[in-house]
């Protein structure tokens, strides 16, 4: 079979389930068949996993390892003249493109998924809603699999607003709490920011190409040669991909989204939407490359980021915060390495962070599921002898987050900061601040595991009764996960050299090379796992051998210990300034919709009122003008005819005097 | 001298009392007999020309014309007997169905 | 000399008697003063040397049609009450009329009478009056005379068919 031909198939598979879901999943609800539900949805995310192998198969054996495919035209618009003068059409297509860089990010959205979705039977398994859990996952899938797989920058829209509508569905699956339901509309509200970012560069990038199709695009910025705002049009593509991918300043909504499922925060928060603004940057990186500055904000933001949510990370006591400011930091370094020039890294960071988050995510799911819904760490303690798999596979994932070789992470946090150290935009301050995050990201994890698995038990009674370790359907994906986090980052030489085409440098920007040299590489290398290794142990003496200094330290340091413990108070300042402030708050929004309700809607009211105005007063010109002209004629015909029928009397007398009457008339006439 | 205009005047004042009679009277028998008048006024009209003229062809059409008027009593009469037999009178403005 | 005073008689009986027919409320004495007339207008006739036509006047008219009349009078006439009115409704507007056409006609007549010529008494044929009427008739106005002999056949078919009770 033809992979590549049917890759349009791949984003239908779970959209099939969820139509399934929206059909017929209440009654399987009711029928209790939770079994169809879980055969349908993960079955239909694991035939989309291996179709995507073998289309990534047969994608090899390809030319240049690209693979186009349009379904049909969806916009076709008029033509006009770009910036450049030319005449274009907008053209949006149905298409797919399947590339090195898609094909990396559809077969970690489709494995990782696949596994998140085998996990979540067990894990939602004695919830209600289970087939809506399902169905909204599925079609999460779908529009992930639609941005990653689209081949113009309209149909990676549609997917990026399709995710993020899953994610609001998603976060506030337990819409019955406030807390959910608030944060899930947070997301979707700060999202629309990003969004509304995203829309502008994209208008930006059709006046200057003339087409939103990545391929042209590309070719065309990598010609070189054409004048553009290539700043504005690329700052605002990042500030669109900040939005999606939680940094400075839209980040806001990732840590409230905890409030979602554990399966959610792992497949969407973790591995895959978030990484959609990564994606986007990448994919762009042909006019990134063109817009320096941009380039120097992306990694400052990203560099900012990583160490500020890393610091928020410290301090917090929810098992599950931590992994958020952990995801937030991560992405971070994402941003990072696409601002100093290496995409390749970012992806390939995309790649491993996807593993090792989705296991520490899945594994804390585990671990509250143990502790009967509990996520404050302070209540946890010493559980590594009670649910031993978990530890296990969240032990891989903590090593690999640190930055331990030979696993996952070390290979690919290492090599973003190699690049920032050495690439001409990058920079030893932004070196050095990446490195301290590492140091903080090995802590705060140390941390966690510390105080989850180790030292005293805190736990409470109640829950220590129903301790167990997960059902095998949960325990399975951990375990795979943990596999893929270890061996994940072993084969960057070969991910670097799959992923160069699309890298492409574009000409007309002179490249300087790597400036240090290869020693100086291997340096760093040992700098970084001696930092790592600094803050494992450092969490090491805090949480297990004194844990008092902790708390010493806690109070001699309390105002940044608070400052930290209630995230710089960001989320207050905005609520502040945007939402109940003087001008930019609930004032303009209600104004503004006042004004849409008034003016917009009245307009179309108008329109409607005027339309309904004309035609009565067509009906009354017809009624009265027009009718009255016909019933008229019949009036003037009666009216007429009531003396002329008074002649025909019946009485043959007056015949006869007309006769007469006649004879004088003729005869005078005849006759004179 | 009886010139020809005398016999017209008197063949006008027979034919304005036969209209006379035709329009004025109710009963239907004294309306035919009054187009008998009117008939007559004709006929002296002819015979006077034919006789002042010379040849006898206004007598010809005269006697045509009594034939004629045989002709039409007798049609007119029965039909008078006719309506007589359905509205038992005879008076024309009773009868009035010639219309509409 | 003569033929003025007969003249004037004759004439004096036809529209005496007219007058009289048409404003009888008698039916019978209408017809017999139609009668009157009738024969009134046969002399007139034999003033104008139609003696044929006189002939054929009496015997037609007076014998034929006027027996004709009066056996229907007699057969249709019901009770005529003093106080009925014998004249329609229109009178009024019917003399107006007739006063039109009698100027009207007398107009014509005063206009047209000045072109008459004089009486020129017809000596110049041997022949009666009934003969010359007869080759008239019989050779110019054969056709004519063969219509009206259907005519009447036609009028006394329908007239029988008209007066029966049962068709």
């Amino acid at each position: 079979m033809n992979f590549l031909e049917y890759i349009w198939l791949i984003p239908m598979y779970p959209l099939t389930g969820a139509v399934l879901m929206l059909l017929f999943g209440r009654k399987l609800e009711h029928g209790h068949k939770n079994s169809v539900v879980s055969a349908i949805c993960p079955g239909m995310v694991g035939i989309a996993f291996l179709h995507a192998v073998g289309a990534v198969i047969q994608l090899t054996s390809t030319p240049n390892h690209v693979f186009e495919k349009v379904m049909y035209v969806w916009v076709a618009g008029l033509p006009f003249h770009t910036s450049a003068g030319t005449l274009v059409r907008f053209q949006a297509d149905f298409g797919y493109l399947l590339d090195p860089l898609s094909a990396v990010m559809v077969l970690v959205v489709t494995g990782v998924g696949f596994l998140i979705h085998v996990y979540s039977i067990g894990y939602m398994g004695h919830e209600g809603g289970f087939y809506r859990f399902f169905g909204y996952l599925n079609l999460f899938m779908f529009n992930m699999l639609t941005l990653v797989l689209a081949n113009n920058y309209v149909l990676l829209f549609v997917g990026w607003e399709g995710v993020g509508l899953c994610s609001y569905l998603l976060i506030g699956f337990y819409f019955h709490k406030k807390s959910a339901s608030d944060a899930g509309k947070k997301a979707f509200v700060v999202n629309r920011i990003g969004d509304a970012a995203f829309i502008l560069g994209m208008f930006y990038i059709f006046a200057t190409f003339g087409t939103v199709n990545f391929q042209h695009v590309t070719e065309a910025a990598r010609e070189g040669g054409i004048v553009a705002p290539f700043f504005l049009m690329t700052l605002l593509l990042f500030i669109g991909a900040t939005g999606k991918s939680a940094q400075i300043p839209l980040y806001v909504w990732l840590p409230d989204a905890m409030e979602g499922p554990t399966p959610v925060s792992a497949l969407i928060h973790a591995a895959t939407m978030v990484t959609a603004g990564v994606y986007m940057v990448a994919r762009s990186n042909a006019l990134f490359q063109l817009a320096p500055t941009t380039m120097n904000i992306v990694a400052a933001i990203g560099a900012a980021t990583a160490i500020f949510a890393a610091s928020i990370g410290l301090v917090q006591n929810d098992i599950k915060r931590v992994l958020a400011y952990s995801t937030v930091s991560q992405l971070g370094y994402m941003f990072l390495a696409c601002g100093v020039g290496a995409f390749w890294v970012g992806i390939f960071h995309v790649q491993t962070h996807a593993f090792f988050k989705a296991l520490l995510f899945l594994g804390s799911g585990s671990v509250i599921h143990a502790m009967s819904g509990e996520q404050d760490m302070r209540k946890m303690g010493a559980l590594r002898s009670k649910i031993p798999w978990t530890f296990g596979t969240m032990a891989v994932g903590w090593i690999a987050i640190s930055g331990i070789p030979p696993l996952a992470g070390f290979w690919s946090k290492d090599e973003i900061l190699w690049q920032t150290y050495s690439s001409p935009l990058g920079s030893k301050l932004l070196y050095g601040i990446g490195l301290l995050t590492a140091g903080m990201t090995a802590f705060y994890m140390s941390r966690l595991m510390f105080m989850t698995f180790f030292g005293k038990s805190r736990v409470s009674h109640e829950a220590e009764h129903h301790l167990h370790e997960s059902p095998m359907v949960m325990v399975g994906p951990l375990a795979a996960l943990a596999v893929l986090s270890a061996v994940g980052g072993l084969w960057f030489k070969q991910l670097e050299q799959w992923l160069e085409p699309v890298f492409e440098p574009v000409k007309g920007i002179v490249h300087n090379e790597a400036t240090a040299s290869g020693q100086i590489e291997y340096i760093l290398m040992g700098v970084s796992i001696g930092v790592a290794a600094a803050g494992i142990a450092l969490a090491y003496h805090f949480f297990v051998a004194k844990p008092e200094t902790a708390d010493n330290l806690e109070a001699s340091l309390k105002p940044i210990h608070t400052l930290l413990l209630n995230k710089y108070y960001v989320d207050e300042v905005y609520s502040a300034v945007f939402v109940d402030g003087p001008v930019m708050g609930k004032q303009l929004g209600s104004a503004l919709s006042k004004f849409d309700a008034v003016v917009v809607d009245g307009g179309v009211n108008g329109a409607g009122w005027v339309t309904r105005g004309t035609s009565t007063l067509s009906m009354l010109w017809d009624s009265w003008v027009i009718d009255g002209a016909v019933r008229a004629l019949g009036f003037f015909t009666k009216v007429l005819s009531f003396p002329m029928r008074m002649i025909q009397t019946g009485f043959v007398q007056n015949y006869a005097l007309v006769i007469v009457l006649g004879v004088i008339v003729l005869g005078y006439y005849f006759i004179r | 001298m009886i010139s020809i205009t005398h016999y017209l005047f008197l063949s006008t004042a027979l034919l304005t009392i036969g209209v006379v009679g035709v329009l004025t009277r109710r009963n239907m028998v004294i309306i035919l007999m009054s187009v008998e008048l009117i008939l007559n006024a004709v006929n002296i009209n002819l015979v006077a020309f034919s006789h002042y003229w010379g040849g006898v062809h206004g007598q010809v059409f005269a006697i045509f014309i009594i034939a004629d008027a045989a002709a039409e009593v007798a049609v007119g009469l029965g039909l008078l007997i006719a309506l007589f037999r359905n509205k038992e009178v005879v008076n024309a403005d009773q009868v009035d169905l010639l219309k509409w | 000399m003569l033929d003025q005073i007969f003249f004037y008689l004759f004439a004096t009986v036809i529209l005496a008697s007219a007058i009289l027919c048409v404003t009888a409320r008698n039916a019978v004495h209408s017809a017999i003063f139609l009668i009157g007339t009738l024969l009134g207008v046969a002399g007139l006739y034999l003033l104008l040397t139609a003696e044929f036509l006189a002939g054929v006047q009496v015997i037609l008219y007076v014998g034929g049609i006027m027996v004709l009349f009066l056996f229907v009078i007699m057969l249709v006439n019901i009770d005529q009450s003093l106080r009925e009115n014998i004249f329609s409704h229109q009178w009024r507007v019917g003399m107006g009329a007739v006063v039109l056409l009698a100027a009207e006609l007398g107009w014509f007549v005063t206009k047209g009478g000045v072109s008459m010529p004089a009486r020129t008494p017809d000596t110049t044929s041997q022949l009666g009056n009934v003969q010359q009427v007869g080759d008239v008739i019989f050779q110019s106005y054969l056709l004519p005379f063969e219509i009206a002999s259907i005519l009447l056949l036609v009028a006394m078919v329908g007239a029988v068919v008209l007066a029966k009770k049962r068709i």
